[in-house]
């Protein structure tokens, strides 16, 4: 009787990792970005001597440690859980995807945490210019922390830089450099803290509004305000133009993933990109219905934006199974230059790939160096495969189109929203009227769980977008895990859920008080 | 300057390395063995006060050396992280909740409105303390004393069930718990990190009472700690290891495995040797005299730690040994040579560990700027920021 991966072992594991990174992701945002704010109010404060700017650094850093603290209790777990839940990825790719994981632990981690206390204990005990050294430096550790778990993730969405040994089986990296300057992994790195930037910026202007509106430290929001503001008008623009850069990217990398953030089956030259769109939740792939039940486009721009031409042919997903187009981008596997291959056809080959590697591997074992050598050729041959041969049907390459797009189209819309926000509380606070526009200081404050919101739906259109693989066309989910009960994931996974749900309250109420008694106390009790 | 050096080399060199965070964790956990005792040493609320807030502004370097050591295990010997990991799932989920309820709960503790109230706080700390401390020690304890694992790297071709490394035990770890040469590590472990906590207030708190109750808990963990730590080393220099032919890597057991090897590394048997003799002066000093040594014995204590845990790491990587035997499948067991990175990573990574000086002289450098004086009640009541 063949053993079989267990489909409920799968779909724990996935539910766990995505449970734990998506509490993660709840607090690393506003540490990237606040980092920079504060260190940006404390430059003020040195720059002018003024100890109100001191007042308003310290307020805004009481904050970033209740929200430090809890983002390093939920990122433990996470850097453990790709040995705990994930051993086979583990192997089969640990050469080149532990080194930044190690490499974020010796370069950032200890700088922030070092510079972490000489920001919180130092104040009376180190000069004015050694403390705000330190809190610049806190700032840099922790996106450097970012840039290092960023490539780590980038390279699983677009493997560069190394090569399958089939003697250890397990990918190796032949170039460090290109991992590291991957245009996946510099796009994603320039993104997503900037989307931090964008949150930490959000935040600290729906503070200040609250305190605006409840005419209390009326000085302190003001001027917050204006900081934060400023910051992040310029990120979120900086943001969108990233975010083009990472669809650019997405495009040409995993164009599955583009045809599901944009609900295209069918693809066409020309494409539109969906400006408001409701997916027909009966549509099957390959049964040729329209799939949407209403839609309104701008017509040509999806061409444009993925491929930087208004008439490129922009494949759906039904093209990408059956195969047989001419894709777009020059650098595509060399098989594919002039038509793209089948899934089913991927299929096949993934299976040559890893029946060769059997082969070879049995021959090892009996010292036969001719078979060895025999199989090699077809393994390298079919190996950019290897994945698929885990999968059986076709269909099983498609992600969940509506979850990647409503994520999407509602990242995007918050994008445009945030940048709006940031020059219309600017333009109020540099004439200085904002107390008078109460509606936008309570929209201000109501915008907050949104940008966590985008966030989140980001990181669901870069995961869910990728499924079923965790590495691009070489290893799919089903063939990553641990060889565990799924009863002993089930149990950890409502651990975790429980614990951090309750933390996560815990910091809640922590951080509410801690704006209920503002400033003057400086945050102690 | 790395690239002409042979892949042999860098495997041992990333073993030393490995063995380094890993001695350095175990003394960095005097802030565990500390938070076992803030009841014990603490025995007013201002008293305890101190106590957490002396631990608090070194907590996060434990944990940061915690989280880094897994990040270079897993970059230069990821056949373990895989194998231990995914397979001892049990005892390393047990090891890391702990350590996510400590990290938040030195900032939130003393927090108005902080939902748990402090009291579970410093539950979390001592949960953490405890059982933090005993796991790590089990876990090491089995790099001796071996667990049921096997290891088929040609599993990657079984479409079906393609799972490399298999746990053989159901208890996915616990099960190491039943070997008492095991819990006798993770007693020592336990027991020596609550005399480095102790040792730790005596250098840093200047207060009395905590002083006094820390010189009568000093015995009361240096005695337990040195009996278990006495049994394990006799257990593992009594029985047999698990030794690896060089020419083809095959493992067979060896009596006296790893008495063996302390003979033939005597650099190793000297370490061990220092580093208890230094334990051991760090528990004196401050028992013989009061005044001025009472501070000072974490200044060998510390050292004697890590020398003593660096030499158990070495005992078991080098000279030929398995470090991660298989008891279910010798030939599974791991060695340095057959669980590592390719010769181009640890290379890479061997650039990035020219880093660690840098990282440790600034560390050291921050510390002496905001640990300028002693911690005592005066400042705890400025209002500055404490926890
Ligand atoms: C405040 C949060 C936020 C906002 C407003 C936006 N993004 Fe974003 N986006 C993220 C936060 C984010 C993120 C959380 O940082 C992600 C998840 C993974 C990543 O690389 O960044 C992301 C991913 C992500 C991806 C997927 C990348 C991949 O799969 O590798 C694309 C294509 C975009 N974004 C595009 C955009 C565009 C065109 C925006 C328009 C303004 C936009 N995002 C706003
Ligand atoms: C912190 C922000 C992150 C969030 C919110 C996030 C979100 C998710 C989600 C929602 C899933 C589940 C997808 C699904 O099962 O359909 C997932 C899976 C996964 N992600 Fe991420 N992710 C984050 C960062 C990362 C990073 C930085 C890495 C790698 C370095 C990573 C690696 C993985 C892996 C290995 C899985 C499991 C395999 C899979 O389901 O694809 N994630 N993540
Ligand atoms: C799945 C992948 C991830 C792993 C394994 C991971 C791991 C960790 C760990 C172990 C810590 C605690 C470090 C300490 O000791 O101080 C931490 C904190 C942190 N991580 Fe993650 N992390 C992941 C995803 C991310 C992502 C996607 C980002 C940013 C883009 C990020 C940024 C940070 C930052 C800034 C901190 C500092 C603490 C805080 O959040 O406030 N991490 N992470």
């Amino acid at each position: 009787m063949p053993q079989h991966i267990d489909p409920a072992l799968i779909d724990w594991s996935r539910a766990q990792f995505a449970l734990t990174a998506m509490y993660h992701w709840i607090f690393v945002p506003l540490t990237l970005g606040l980092a920079f704010i504060v260190a940006i109010m404390e430059t003020i404060y040195v720059r002018t001597g003024n100890p109100e700017w001191k007042q308003i650094t310290k307020f805004w850093m009481t904050l970033f440690g209740i929200n430090f603290a809890i983002g390093v209790a939920t990122g433990i777990i996470l850097e453990f859980q790709f040995g705990t839940n994930w051993s086979n990825y583990s192997w089969f790719v640990g050469d080149i995807f532990g080194a930044p994981l190690a490499i974020e632990g010796i370069m950032a981690f200890f700088l922030e945490s070092t510079f972490i206390a000489v920001m919180f204990f130092g104040w009376d005990k180190v000069s004015k210019r050694f403390h705000l050294t330190a809190t610049w430096l806190t700032g840099l550790g922790a996106n450097l922390s970012a840039l290092w778990i960023l490539v780590a993730n980038a390279w699983m969405q677009y493997p560069v830089g190394m090569q399958f040994n089939p003697d250890t089986a397990r990918n190796e990296m032949v170039d460090f450099w290109a991992v590291l300057c991957s245009p996946v992994a510099i796009n994603k790195f320039l993104h997503t803290v900037s989307s931090g930037y964008v949150t930490a910026a959000v935040f600290v202007v729906g503070i200040s509004a609250w305190f605006l509106l409840k005419k209390r430290h009326t000085q302190l929001a003001k001027r917050s305000i204006l900081v934060a503001s400023i910051f992040g008008l310029v990120t979120s623009l900086f943001l969108a133009f990233t975010g083009d850069g990472s669809a650019y990217q997405v495009s040409q990398k995993q164009p599955m993933k583009l045809a599901a953030m944009e609900g295209l089956y069918k693809g066409k030259n020309g494409a539109g990109l969906v400006a408001i769109g409701i997916l027909d939740p009966a549509k099957q792939p390959g049964d040729g219905k329209d799939a949407f039940l209403v839609k309104i486009e701008f017509p040509k721009l999806l061409s444009f934006l993925g491929y930087r031409n208004p008439d490129a042919f922009v494949p759906g997903i039904d093209d990408i199974i059956s195969g047989g187009y001419k894709p777009g981008f020059d650098h595509v596997n060399p098989a594919e230059k002039e038509r793209t291959l089948s899934v089913e056809e991927k299929i096949r080959r993934g299976k040559l790939a890893v029946r060769a590697l059997a082969v070879y591997r049995e021959a090892r074992t009996a010292k036969d160096t001719a078979v060895m050598n025999q199989s090699l050729p077809e393994l390298r041959q079919n190996f950019a495969w290897f994945g698929y041969a885990y999968l059986n049907d076709p269909q099983s390459v498609i992600p969940n189109v509506p979850l990647t797009f409503y994520s999407f189209h509602l990242m995007v819309y918050l994008g445009v929203f945030f940048i709006l926000l940031f020059t219309v509380v600017l333009y109020f606070s540099t004439k200085d009227k904002l107390e008078d526009q109460r509606w936008l200081l309570r929209v201000a404050i109501f915008t907050i769980p949104f940008v966590y919101l985008a966030s989140e739906a980001g990181w669901v259109v870069a995961e869910v977008g990728r499924q079923p693989w965790v590495i691009q066309d070489l290893m799919p989910v089903m063939a990553a895990v641990s060889k565990i009960d799924a009863t002993s994931v089930i149990i950890t996974f409502w651990l975790f859920a429980a614990v951090f749900s309750v933390l996560l309250t815990a910091e809640l109420m922590i951080m509410i008080k801690q704006i209920k008694i503002g400033p003057k106390e400086g945050g102690h009790n | 300057m790395f690239d002409t050096i042979t892949i042999e080399t860098l495997q041992a060199y990333w073993w030393i390395i490995i063995a380094l965070l890993g001695s350095l964790l175990v003394f960095l956990m005097f802030v565990q063995g500390g938070q076992t005792l803030i009841y014990t040493i603490g025995k007013t609320e201002p008293e305890r006060k101190i106590l957490v807030n002396a631990l608090g502004r070194k907590w996060e370097f434990t944990f940061t050396t915690l989280v880094t050591f897994g990040g270079a295990f897993f970059a230069s010997f990821p056949l373990f992280y895989s194998t231990s990991f995914g397979g001892a799932y049990w005892v390393w989920m047990a090891i890391l909740f702990p350590f996510i309820i400590q990290a938040v709960a030195y900032e939130f503790r003393s927090k108005p409105n902080n939902f748990l109230g402090h009291k579970t706080y410093e539950w979390f700390l001592i949960i953490n303390g405890f059982l933090g401390t005993l796991l790590i020690g089990v876990a090491v304890a089995t790099f001796y004393t071996g667990n049921a694992f096997s290891v088929n790297k040609s599993a990657i071709t079984n479409l079906a069930d393609p799972v490399i490394s298999r746990w053989q035990h159901p208890w996915h770890g616990l099960e190491a718990l039943l070997n008492w040469r095991n819990i006798a590590l993770g007693l020592a472990v336990f027991f020596l990190s609550r005399v480095l906590g102790i040792l730790y207030f005596m250098n840093t708190i200047d207060d009395e009472q905590i002083l006094l109750r820390s010189k009568k808990q000093l015995p009361l963990n240096a005695i337990p700690f040195l009996v278990c730590f006495l049994a394990f080393a006799f257990a593992i220099f009594t029985m047999p290891g698990f030794a690896v032919r060089p020419y083809d890597g095959t493992i067979m057991g060896e009596s006296y495995k790893y008495f063996h090897n302390l003979i033939q590394m005597p650099i190793v048997m000297l370490m061990l040797a220092a580093g208890v003799v230094f334990v051991l002066l760090g528990v004196a000093l401050p028992l013989l005299s009061f005044e001025k040594s009472a501070a000072s014995g974490i200044w060998y204590a510390g050292p004697g730690t890590i020398l003593t845990v660096f030499a158990l790491f070495c005992l078991v990587g080098f000279n030929n040994t398995a470090y991660y035997p298989s008891v279910y499948d010798m030939q599974s067991s791991l060695t340095i040579h057959n669980s590592s990175s390719s010769y181009y990573s640890l290379t890479a990574m061997s650039y990035v560990s020219l880093l660690v000086p840098f990282v440790v002289a600034y560390i050291w450098y921050a510390w002496k700027a905001i640990n300028s004086r002693k911690i005592d009640q005066k400042e705890m009541d400025e209002g500055g920021h404490s926890y």
